[in-house]
């Protein structure tokens, strides 16, 4: 299904903090359900440009979760502010209103699309991008697919979302400093794993800084794992028209995240 | 109803080139596009004659009221275009502008040649922000060469040609004049405004080619006062672009001389901001009346 033409405002339900980040809801009475790696477009209805004329564009943020439930469409996105556009949204307060463009962008794939034979799913997350491994795992959890879930952090304070968008699962954790889980990267969590019996049958999807998506790309195409990346990109519009979003392609060129992405096959 | 250099236009919001790919909307966006489409007319992408890539990323950096791009013209090239995205455009319910930039005055005849002798193209916009390959002198720059370039092209078709000047320049209506010379059919401003910004984790420049164009509100003002001197030196009509978010500010270029108003970074903040702007111009419009 496409998404409607145009951006329209849509109601904060919720706000709170998360950990180290935040959590809010927005109530969608337009869009589609959106699929798990989709992204929106958010700007707020107010005092966006605020600060010296900054925040100016919109901001992209993956969709972390769409609790089921009747009425309209609850999109809930995991921030942490960085800068004057994810500042203000993490000001958020439940009642204001937020432009919403979107559901934009290509989704995470079935793991028997991604590789015939996969037994299950590895979902591996750090820092902020854990948020859109959280639909993913609900809907695989809704098909019954075996999913394990490993998430890292780099510290407490740059880490949330665990009791908010993964309560209801096991998860693998690391963290830089130690305060959770194994002291270290998830990809070290994540090598482990590869060399069980059964990992290398599985599909592996990841969300996280670059460094991080590197090193699982690299350990999947060492052990023949298939895998996809969701990936980040300075973006001014979202919906193909700006091309400021231009990654690499890896046979050479640039391709736009936005319509081309965020996911992108590892390997 | 608008008229524009014989062209009927059902009002005076136009896009600006390079803010708005309507295949990758449609494809996004679906049938709504066609049905709601946001611009009077629609303005390609600039077309090379050969494919281009782009620059290296980063490529746009937000500044206050506005952003930094240097995209670098990444496009498939005119076979490509005229292939596989001419018969896409020509499906839009607006007439279609084509946007089209060489390196040499044989490379524009030839775009020119080929673009404006497609009947689903109605005009020709004249990129002429780089640099010509036997003069080293950028065109839009310099009055002679542009009034030179024009004169080569103008022999090679009717159908409208739209000169796309520079904001970079000390006296942009100098380079009107000579492309009203040389047989322009109208012009459109501002292009982009040579800028740059440090990103202040790294301490250089945020953008990887070092510069680009500034665009957005923050540039409003310089266009206003560019687009009131071209229209007092030429007579030509005008596409006034820069920053435009609203009806009021399509009116402020409407008063100070422009005939079309071109929305460019508002889009990438609101995909329907060319319709949006149209309705509130209208109204601006009758309060004024």
């Amino acid at each position: 299904m496409t998404a409607p033409f145009g951006r329209r405002l849509c109601e904060v339900a919720e706000s709170r903090d998360s950990g180290g980040y935040r959590l809010f809801s927005l109530l969608d009475e337009e869009g589609p359900v959106p699929l798990p790696g989709q992204f929106y477009m958010l700007a707020t209805e107010h005092h966006w440009e605020q600060d010296g004329g900054r925040p100016f564009l919109p901001r992209a943020l993956s969709v972390a979760d769409v609790p089921p439930g009747e009425g309209p469409t609850q999109l809930d996105f995991l921030i942490e502010g960085i800068g004057p556009g994810t500042d203000r949204l993490c000001e958020l307060v439940p009642g204001e209103r937020v432009w919403v463009n979107g559901p934009l962008g290509n989704s995470f794939s079935p793991p028997r699309e991604l590789a015939p034979g996969a037994a299950g799913a590895i979902l591996v997350g750090g820092g902020i991008g854990i948020a859109p491994l959280a639909l993913l795992r609900r809907r695989f959890a809704d098909r019954n697919i075996p999913t394990r879930v490993l998430l890292g952090f780099r510290d407490e304070v740059h880490s949330g979302g665990l009791d908010d968008l993964f309560a209801c699962c096991e998860v693998g954790l690391a963290s830089e400093d130690g305060h959770i889980g194994h002291r270290g990267y998830i990809t070290d969590v994540f090598s482990a794993m590869l060399e069980g019996d059964d990992a290398a049958g599985a599909a592996v999807y990841a969300c996280g800084p670059p460094p991080m998506l590197d090193a699982v790309a690299a350990l999947c195409a060492d052990r023949g794992v298939a895998c996809e990346l969701a990936m980040e990109s300075p973006m001014a519009c979202g919906y193909g028209a700006c091309f400021g979003c231009a990654v690499p392609k890896p046979d050479g060129g640039y391709m736009r995240l936005c319509v081309d992405g965020p996911v992108i096959r590892g390997g | 109803m608008v008229e524009f250099c014989g062209l009927k236009l059902s009002n005076p919001v136009v896009n600006a080139s390079g803010t708005f790919d309507a295949i990758a909307a449609r494809r996004i966006y679906g049938e709504a596009l066609l049905q709601d489409f946001p611009f009077s007319a629609f303005v390609s992408k600039t077309i090379t004659p050969a494919p281009r890539v782009g620059n290296e990323p980063q490529r746009i950096w937000e500044t206050p009221a506005g952003m930094i791009n240097s995209i670098g013209l990444p496009n498939k090239g005119l076979d490509g275009f005229l292939a596989e995205d001419l018969p896409q455009l020509a499906e839009l319910p607006v007439p279609l502008i084509v946007s089209v930039m060489g390196t040499s005055r044989e490379e524009f005849s030839r775009l020119v040649e080929e673009v404006a002798g497609r009947e689903e193209v109605a005009a020709v916009e004249l990129n002429v922000s780089c640099p010509n390959v036997h003069s080293g002198l950028i065109v839009g720059e310099q009055p002679g060469e542009t009034m030179a370039l024009l004169e080569a092209l103008r022999p090679l078709t009717g159908k409208p040609l739209i000169v796309k000047l520079t904001p970079n320049v000390a006296d942009p209506a100098a380079v009107a004049v000579g492309a009203a010379e040389g047989g322009a059919d109208a012009v459109s401003l501002i292009n982009t405004l040579k800028a740059s910004a440090i990103d202040p984790v790294t301490g250089q420049p945020g953008i990887a080619a070092g510069h680009g164009g500034l665009s957005g509100p923050a540039v409003r003002p310089v266009a206003i006062a560019q687009v009131r001197a071209v229209a007092a030196a030429v007579e030509l009509p005008i596409v006034g672009m820069g920053g435009v978010c609203s009806g009021a500010d399509a009116a402020e270029m409407l008063a100070a001389g422009a005939q079309l108003v071109a929305v460019g970074t508002e889009n990438f903040r609101d995909p329907r901001a060319g319709s949006r702007i149209a309705a509130e111009l209208s109204e601006c419009l009758l309060v004024a009346v």
